[in-house]
């Protein structure tokens, strides 16, 4: 076999081979290329259908691969400058939760900001971890949670040294990065694993100019959303690894929860993403961050909203910014960012990724035009022409720092009741609340419920927020612990 | 030999013409654009293979979406066109001694110079004194007007590819906020009668009536548009298109048409019924 380098996509090759092959499909799944689903074919394509195939020998097997995914993922680790790498089909939930159940036992400790996604504090639920959470800093005036700063790792590291690992967000959802190098060399120097959330940082790797990647930095592990700024399909991610890790080890982890029958859409769309990307991927970066720099400076020439971006940086706890992220501050125009958020797919067909209490985040790729661009703009000014009002009785407070009365494993195994919302203050919560997107919780399984809490829950209901993650899907009832 | 220009009005009807020879083919950054001559209709302009004029019939079409408005208005002064790369429009307005200022907003300029060579019957006073040309999108260049225009004249191409966002409600809400306080908007309004068209249509409607006070829609038959039936947006501050309408002031220009007259304008806003209904749903 030839030497194989960035322009091949093993596993995608493997597929379209196969495909002329025309085999007889007397395998799952059952809708044998389509055929026994018409409907489902015609609406998903024909060409679809035809790969939409179960693991055999010439296609591999994700559980435990030894030929096409196996060589996919090692292109994939040079590409990304990782020791090893998995292709992940379970989102990149399934990767923050994989390198969790590496880095933990039930009881071990592992340092992490308050503001991680659920994805992780779930990972915490499965392996009875306890977090040692480090609140992140806070920008009062946007009402974000900012990056860990350097000495609120140190404290933590010293106060718990026998903590297992940190994570760390790279960056967070707005686009914010903490010190990754310096924390990993703290981390390292304390024998303890670093694991990064790269979920919004895909484009580090390939892009120019960006902030430092978990690889790069010396992390032990990453976990890499492909299908958000890389262009896989939704659900599909990349786990990476350092050096010092046990990749055989970690594919047993993997597959403690993964699907044996991983979609070979997904797999084909990472592996075809991923040559993209390494091919190209400075030319279509910096046209994505040429179109978000632009939108970015056309708003702010609005006036009111105020678009962030790297001004923000603090040397710490905002180490540095991510400029393909369109973050954009709306509480100078007397609109809460969800309200915005609404107004643009309901006055102007315009869907953007989420807004919450201060702010909205449009997603700005490679897919976007420069007219669409234009529209948002324009529609951002008509929005403050027709809805705009004074800045003033608008809720800033955005993270609210917990107070941590139970693992969240206890708390959500425990002894429960359901109590009104307006009557839970003062009881530890025994499961999530969150507004989805980001999905960062507002509380998490074991933390106390404070009046605070209560008011800011009813106030992001009043304004729109989609909630989620309590067992009342209207959210008025919260399960405490008895 | 046969050569023939052919467009899909639907996906069940296409519209042919008899090509006599290709004149130009080229892309742009937008589009990909071509003049053909042919023995009806004369030379004709498409953009990414749909007809935008002929020779023959461009005459309505620039007639109906320039004499409307600038009749209805009192004294446009002040006119911004958007789109209008073949220069119809403009040809139309530069007859108005009363304006002082056209702002022509073309996104491509290769339809301009294209036109220019080879479409001279449209393309003919481009370099009138009063003519500013700007190429830009004409979202963005109209987000940063305020109050500076009497009459607007959205001279789109379809709502999908690079005019797409001139059929948008931020589009309409910008033209609002870009009028004077009597100013008049008028936009190329597609047709009411295939499926697709009329959904567009409607769509564009709903925006418009959403963004001014006055909203009014008027017809005209333009035959190499699909189904010949055409539609225009009549958008208003203050002034009804009919019932603020002076014909006799307008008669006393005495500018010649072809296809506009004062009794012609006062029936274009008559429509069949099925189109009132079309409208009434969104509005």
């Amino acid at each position: 076999m030839s030497e194989l380098s960035q322009v091949n996509a093993p596993i995608y090759e493997a597929l379209r081979k196969f495909r002329r092959m025309r085999v007889v499909p007397f395998d799952v799944p059952g809708h044998k290329r389509g055929r026994g689903n018409m409907e489902l074919t015609e609406f998903l394509g024909e060409d679809c259908m035809n790969v939409d195939v179960n693991s055999m020998k010439p296609l591999d097997n994700l559980c435990h691969p030894v030929s096409v995914i196996r060589d996919a993922e090692d292109l994939a680790a040079e590409a990304f400058g990782a020791a090893n790498v998995f292709f992940m089909v379970g989102g990149t939930t399934s990767a923050v939760q994989s390198m969790i159940m590496y880095a933990c036992k039930e009881g071990d400790k592992i340092i992490m900001p308050r503001n991680v996604h659920r994805s992780a504090i779930n990972a915490l639920i499965l392996t009875g971890a306890v977090p040692v959470y480090v609140n992140p800093d806070v920008n009062h005036q946007l009402g974000i949670a900012l990056g860990m700063s350097v000495s609120q790792i140190e404290k933590a590291i010293e106060e718990n040294p026998d903590a297992k690992a940190i994570m760390v967000n790279n960056p967070t959802y707005y686009g914010i990065c903490s010190d990754l190098r310096r924390i990993t060399e703290l981390a390292h120097a304390h024998g303890m694993l670093v694991l990064v959330d790269e979920a919004h940082g895909t484009h580090f790797y390939f892009g120019e100019n960006f902030p430092v990647t978990a690889m790069a930095a010396g992390a032990d592990l990453a976990s890499v959303s492909m299908h958000k700024s890389g262009g896989s399909l939704t659900q599909s991610s990349f786990l990476l690894m350092g050096k010092a890790i046990n990749s055989d080890y970690m594919r047993q982890v993997v597959n403690l929860t993964q699907t044996t029958s991983a979609s070979y859409l997904l797999l084909s769309s990472l592996d075809i993403s991923r040559k993209r990307l390494a091919l190209s991927g400075p030319e279509i970066f910096a046209q994505t961050v040429e179109m978000a720099e632009y939108a970015r400076a056309e708003i702010n020439d609005i006036g009111g909203y105020y678009a962030y971006s790297r001004e923000l940086i603090n040397g710490d706890s905002i180490y540095d910014f991510d400029v393909s992220k369109l973050s954009i501050y709306t509480l100078p125009i007397g609109l809460a960012g969800i309200e915005v958020y609404d107004l643009l797919r309901d006055e102007y067909d315009i869907q953007i990724e989420f807004g919450d209490i201060g702010n909205v985040l449009a997603y700005i790729s490679v897919g976007d035009r420069k007219r669409d661009i234009e529209r948002l703009i324009s529609a951002l000014a008509e929005i403050k022409r027709r809805f705009g009002k004074e800045g003033t009785g608008m809720l800033t407070q955005e993270y609210i720092n917990p107070v941590v009365a139970e693992t969240p494993r206890r708390a959500f195994y425990a002894k429960k009741r359901s109590l009104p919302l307006d009557e839970a203050a003062g009881n530890v919560c025994s499961e999530f609340v969150m507004c989805y997107p980001p999905g960062i919780p507002i509380l998490a399984p074991g933390e106390l419920i404070t009046p605070e809490i209560i008011e800011y829950i009813k106030y992001a209901k009043e304004k729109g927020c989609q909630m989620t993650g309590t067992e009342d899907l209207n959210i008025e009832r919260l399960n405490v612990l008895e | 030999m046969e050569l023939w220009f052919t467009e899909r009005h639907t996906p069940n009807v296409k519209f042919s013409i008899k090509v006599d020879h290709q004149l130009y083919s080229g892309n742009s950054e937008f589009q990909r654009i071509d003049i053909f001559d042919s023995k009806e209709f004369g030379r004709f302009l498409t953009l990414d293979g749909y007809m935008m004029l002929t020779e023959k019939d461009e005459f309505i079409y620039h007639e109906m979406i320039t004499h409307v408005p600038m009749a209805v208005h009192p004294c446009p002064k002040n006119v911004l066109v958007i789109g209008a790369g073949d220069g119809g429009v403009v040809r139309e307005l530069t007859r108005y001694p009363s304006v002082e200022m056209i702002d022509l907003v073309e996104i491509d300029e290769l339809v301009v110079e294209v036109c220019k060579k080879y479409l001279p019957t449209t393309a003919c006073r481009f370099d009138d004194p009063r003519v500013n040309m700007y190429y830009e999108d004409g979202v963005k260049f109209i987000r940063r007007c305020e109050d500076m225009y009497d009459v607007i004249i959205v001279d789109s191409t379809d709502p999908f590819g690079p005019g797409e966002g001139l059929f948008t409600k931020e589009f309409y809400g910008s033209c609002f906020k870009a009028l004077r306080e009597d100013g008049i908007m008028v936009n190329q309004h597609e047709s009411p009668f295939y499926d697709e068209d009329a959904a567009a249509m409607q769509r564009s409607h709903k925006r418009i009536v959403e963004s001014f006070p006055i909203s009014k829609v008027y017809q005209a038959h333009i035959p190499t548009y699909p189904s010949g039936h055409w539609l225009f947006g009549f958008a208003s501050k203050k002034y009804h298109p009919t019932n603020d309408y002076n014909g006799t002031k307008w008669s006393m220009l005495g500018l010649k048409t072809r296809y506009y007259n004062p009794r012609l304008h006062i029936g274009a806003f008559a429509l069949p019924n099925y189109v009132e209904e079309l409208l009434k749903d969104v509005e």
